[in-house]
């Protein structure tokens, strides 16, 4: 990893008992949790465990009810950047536009352009710069999606199940571009996922959060790029499926890979 | 309401982006364009004046219960000569757009300010809903007693039919906007200005466009009866100048330049969407 510029690091994070309530629901009941700079995290759970509101407490969009959650190293702030699962695009604005949407505004709008420009080139999408958000197909979206979230050169880039809706294709590609964009870039990464296997694809570690807390921390020690047929792979799908349905009173439907 | 009965945008269709299209047969696109070009749109209108034009020269129609197009024209052609047609037409045109300025603008602020504040919404929406419910027009009688057939009465009936619907649809565009995008803009951190300008205002300007076609109609309306009621210049004068002294010509003729009006304004309003709203599908020329 080159370090050439001041932003090629990523932050570090840690949360110390955080927990989220919603009225008389816990959703998190105290999550520790140390993130180190440049790790790529997977957090994987059934589906309302709680994932999407832990990310949005990373994202700042959220205040926890108790627990304190630090981003950064001491000298260094930390900025977040969240990927929704859904592309959020602005229909009215071109692509270029809605990358541009990333770019602090207290920039040049010369340099705004071309910083946009340079990102979707970089998730392979320069030429459809000035279209319209409606005539790219799913898998473009998220693509010109993850561009507005890289635009900011953000220290972390939280992801919530932003490959969820695309087809096994599309989500294999888009799986390759981000593993490579993140180790050019250097950014910490967090990304919630329903797929076992997707997680073991991309993390450096995989977190299985049950009953609001942490249940399994789990370190995928395998050289990249990974082979989807690697043994070890298997192996620990196996174990995360094991602990996921341990004592699961539920149907073994959510987590099928 | 001859210029709002058109389909007008739905509401809920903004959200879906990518709007599957309807493949049109290669052999229908050219006799498709062919028929556009020529104004397809223009041809049963034409037809009907063919037809009417016909009925009253073989003395099917009396000339004081319909006068002939020939004869309209006619009539049209001497007032344009006289100056008194331009006149008129002039008067109509500024109050019709004078009483949609201000009735518009209003109501486009008290829509903004309604939809971006709660708390102006608990302190006005209430009311003007109830004020909604009564029909303009209703106030004809008062309007007269308050300002005679003065300018004023004109504007304020205008502008107080116009109000509503651009209100209302400004209002409506500006809560309907996908809360997703907001919190998008929040999370990448914009200004409320910058959340206003690329995301609210944007999001809900087509609901804002169905506010200021429909206004439109409305406008034509309540100038026509207004016109007709209390006036002394205008069209709507010109019509009941010339019913006293049974000159069905110029009454018809009135009435067709009403709708001409209303056509053109409709047509500027649609050319504007098409200019604003290219991204949505269903502007979406290529
Ligand atoms: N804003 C909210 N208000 C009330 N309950 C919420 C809110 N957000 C999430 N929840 C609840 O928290 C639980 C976890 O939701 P979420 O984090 O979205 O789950 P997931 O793991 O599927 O992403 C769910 O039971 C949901 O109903
Ligand atoms: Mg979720």
């Amino acid at each position: 990893m080159s370090e050439n510029q001041q932003s090629r690091r990523g932050a570090a994070l840690r949360l110390t008992g955080v927990g989220r309530d919603f009225g008389a629901n816990t959703v998190l009941r105290g999550v520790d949790l140390q993130v180190a700079a440049g790790e790529f995290v997977a957090i994987i759970g059934r589906s309302g465990c709680g994932k999407s509101t832990l990310l949005r407490l990373l994202a700042g969009l959220d205040r926890p009810t108790r627990g304190r959650i630090a981003l950064g190293t001491g000298e260094a702030s930390g900025s977040a950047r969240i990927m929704f699962q859904e592309p959020r695009l602005l229909p009215w604005a071109r692509v270029v536009e809605n990358v541009e949407v990333g770019v602090s505004e207290a920039e040049a709008p010369a340099a705004r352009r071309a910083r946009a420009l340079a990102l979707l080139g970089e998730v392979g999408l320069a030429d459809r710069a000035e279209e319209w958000p409606g005539v790219l197909s799913g898998g473009q979206r998220q693509r010109v999606a993850l561009a507005r979230a890289l635009a900011s050169r953000p220290e972390l880039l939280l992801l919530d199940e932003p490959l969820g809706a695309l087809d096994a294709l599309t989500r294999i590609e888009m799986q390759r571009l981000l593993e490579r964009i993140w180790q050019h870039q250097g950014f910490t990464a967090v990304l919630v996922t329903h797929d076992v296997s997707e997680a073991l694809a991309l993390a450096d570690r995989v977190v299985l959060i049950d009953r609001g807390t942490i249940a399994l921390d789990l370190r995928v020690d395998v050289p990249r790029p990974r082979r989807r047929d690697r043994p070890e792979l298997g192996a620990m799908e196996e174990q995360i499926l094991d602990r996921l349905f341990d004592g699961a009173t539920t149907s073994p439907a959510t987590a099928a890979a | 309401m001859t210029t709002t009965t058109t389909s007008v945008l739905p509401v809920e269709a903004r959200r879906d982006e990518a709007a599957p299209r309807r493949e049109v047969p290669a052999w229908l696109k050219g006799s498709r364009r062919w028929l556009a070009d020529a104004g397809a749109g223009w041809l049963l209108p034409f037809g009907l004046l063919a037809v009417w034009e016909a009925a009253a020269r073989l003395d099917l129609l009396t000339e004081t219960i319909l006068p002939a197009p020939s004869a309209v024209l006619l009539a049209a052609w001497t007032l344009l000569l006289k100056g008194e047609l331009l006149t008129h037409i002039g008067v109509s045109g500024a109050r019709a757009l004078a009483g949609f300025a201000v009735g518009g603008l209003i109501g486009f602020g008290l829509g903004l300010a309604n939809g971006l504040s709660a708390a102006s919404r608990t302190l006005t929406d209430t009311t003007l809903q109830m004020i909604r419910n009564v029909p303009h027009l209703a106030l004809v009688p008062l309007v007269i007693i308050w300002f005679g057939i003065d300018e004023g009465a004109k504007l304020f009936l205008v502008a107080l039919g116009v109000f509503f619907p651009i209100y209302v649809n400004t209002l409506l565009g500006i809560l309907t906007v996908d809360p997703q995008l907001i919190e998008m803009g929040r999370a990448y951190g914009m200004s409320n200005t910058a959340l206003f300008r690329r995301v609210l205002l944007p999001g809900a300007l087509p609901s804002i466009f169905v506010g200021v076609r429909y206004g439109l109609g409305i406008m034509w309306l309540t100038l026509i009866v207004a016109e007709t009621i209390a006036a002394s210049s205008g069209l709507g004068y010109m019509a009941m100048q010339a019913r006293e002294f049974l000159l069905v010509d110029i009454v018809v003729l009135a009435i067709i330049i009403y709708a001409l009006l209303g056509k053109l304004a409709d047509s500027v309003a649609r050319a504007l969407e098409r200019r604003c709203l290219q991204w949505h599908p269903s502007f979406r020329n290529s």
